[in-house]
């Protein structure tokens, strides 16, 4: 109950903040870029609608929640709004459980909107509905997984840095997520314990390379059950486990 | 049975580049806070108070020593649900309106959906805010916040009360308000901590009061013990001021035909029979009674040890 009410509160923060807004907005003006840039491309409209739409998603989803996500605990600090809440009968563990999901529904909210303006954009350049418009949701959801492990990268951060340096650490690992492939394979070409030493950070780092799969999905290429599976699994382990570093990281935090 | 235990509490942070130096905040102090009390902390800024009061607020962790609240530990936190605390210069969410903060406390603090929004408007009137519920608090006075503060903390009907600076960003009626309704908490049996500067609020509310300078507890006694006999007595008289008088004077004032001196108490008898002898007619005669203000500046200037009153 007291996670729901933090997270219904936190919801309620971003909702009124016009940072949540301004992407959304951005978005659909990517989008009416995309269906005028459709028009000029001759016989690959669907094509550019679908990498330019997914490319906003993915790029305004990342912004809200480093920045929404960066300041949930590190603004709360600073401002001391988290005295009075952590006065009450409240667990440091539940605000930081409230807080991440209440703008995870923010995020899920935010980019299932903008999945369906890509939807929308996708029905203008090609009229009716096909098969293939399923694939373009499955990407909006990898999407989403991706920002979903971002947010608990950015509160894990936040708990013990400030929101700056959290948004930094947060943009970098999700620069570095989308060639962890290529990092891992740099890595298992050395030798000794500097090898080891990176070959676990690269697997410490968010694996995104397999959530790419706009170019795939704009040439019309169907995705794999068994992928939606694995990442699936690996996006809520990946972020379940950032989360229970954020609690003991909180735990131990002393508000000074 | 003392429902604020504080049993040898000490805060030390770390400091410096490779947080190798130590500083101390508060030194091992031990303090006994009772049912129904309203108890004042008192002490020059930088002197622990708010280090205490977070200690006991969970919001940091000692680093020896314990306490406890209501016979439950601090780290408990059950504890919580009995306490109301109002942090210095509050701060609170500006995007919700009054009324709608109060709900998320409320919803925090597990009170019961039922009568949640009778207990807001009777908290919103009590502190003076009930024509500015829906008002949003980013367009709040700092005055009106701390109003906020205080409704927050005493929302949940809580048995024991911690406020920072209470006073502080109040106008002389909020102060003359906010004394008003720590008497009525104390009148319903609430047990009022508070911190203040502010020594004539402290004298004229508090049953006790400690005072604390650079981390060490320098006096704890009950305000009567501390204002009381100073050992002097202060007589008026009305003409000159004679020759044998002046060495027995501690102090003297003319004003007119009005002549106030304090002497010793075992100065009193010989006093008096100078003015006698003088023929100069005595006005008045008081005992001297310390002030809170005197008590408070013996303690916090002077570096002798620290004195016990009364635990």
């Amino acid at each position: 109950m007291t996670v729901l009410t933090i997270a219904r509160s936190t919801f309620r923060e971003a909702a009124r903040d016009r940072v949540l807004y301004s992407p959304a907005v951005f978005a659909v003006l990517m989008t009416g870029a995309a269906i005028l840039v459709g028009q000029v491309s001759i016989g690959i409209e669907r094509q550019v609608v679908i990498n330019l739409g997914l490319a906003a998603v993915t790029f305004f989803g990342v912004i809200v929640a480093i920045l929404v996500g960066t300041g949930l605990v590190a603004k709360e600090i600073q401002k001391r709004t988290l005295y009075t809440v952590l006065s009450r009968p409240v667990e440091r563990w539940q605000f930081v459980a409230g807080k991440f999901v209440g703008l995870a529904g923010t995020l899920a909210i935010n980019g299932g909107l903008m999945g369906l303006g890509l939807l929308a954009a996708l029905r203008y350049v090609s009229p009716g509905f096909s098969g293939a418009d399923a694939w373009v949701l499955v990407a909006v959801y990898f999407i989403l997984l991706q920002l979903l492990m971002v947010c608990g990268l950015a509160l894990l951060f936040s708990t013990f840095s400030s929101p700056l340096l959290a948004g930094v650490f947060s943009f970098a690992l999700f620069v570095l997520g989308n060639f962890a492939q290529e990092l891992r394979d740099v890595a298992q070409s050395g030798a000794g314990w500097v090898h080891r030493l990176m070959v676990g950070a690269t697997y410490l780092m968010p694996n995104f390379s397999a959530f790419n799969v706009a170019a795939g999905v704009a040439h019309g290429e169907s995705i794999a059950s068994l992928l939606i599976l694995h990442n699936s699994i690996y996006a809520v382990t990946y972020t379940g486990m950032v989360l229970c570093a954020a609690v003991l990281a909180f735990e131990w935090r002393e508000l000074q | 049975m003392p429902v604020i235990e504080i049993l040898g509490l000490e805060k030390t942070y770390a400091t410096g580049l490779f947080r190798k130096q130590r500083k101390h905040a508060l030194h091992a102090f031990t303090l006994e806070v009772y049912e129904g009390e309203v108890f004042g902390f008192l002490g020059p800024n930088g002197a622990g108070k708010t280090t205490t009061i977070k200690l006991l607020m969970g919001l940091v962790f000692p680093s020896a020593g314990s306490a406890r609240i209501l016979g439950l530990s601090i780290g408990d936190p059950r504890v919580h649900a009995y306490l109301g605390f109002l942090p210095e210069q509050p701060y609170f969410y500006d995007h919700l309106t009054a009324r709608e903060l109060l709900e998320y406390y409320a919803q925090l603090s597990g009170m019961e959906a039922k009568g949640r929004a009778r207990r807001i408007c009777e908290v919103l009137q009590r502190v003076g805010l009930d024509g500015s519920a829906e008002t949003a608090l980013r367009k709040f006075s700092k005055g009106m916040l701390q109003r906020v503060g205080l409704a927050q903390a005493i929302l949940h009907n809580p048995r024991v009360l911690f406020l920072d600076e209470p006073m502080s960003g109040l106008d002389p009626l909020g102060r003359r308000e906010l004394r008003l309704l720590i008497e009525e908490l104390k009148a319903e049996g609430k047990t009022v901590f508070f911190s203040t500067h502010l020594l004539a609020d402290a004298e004229a509310l508090c049953d006790r009061v400690a005072v604390l300078h650079a981390g060490r507890l320098r006096g704890v006694g009950a305000v009567c013990d501390l204002i009381g006999d100073a050992g002097r007595v202060e007589l008026v008289w009305r003409g000159r001021n004679p020759v044998a008088m002046r060495p027995l004077l501690l102090e003297t004032h003319i004003s007119g035909e009005l002549v106030r001196g304090v002497v010793p108490e075992a100065a009193q008898e010989e006093a008096m029979k100078i003015l006698r002898c003088a023929s100069l007619p005595l006005v008045s005669l008081t005992p001297v009674r310390t002030s809170l203000e005197e008590y408070y500046l013996r303690q916090t200037q002077s570096e002798a040890p620290p004195q016990e009153v009364r635990a």
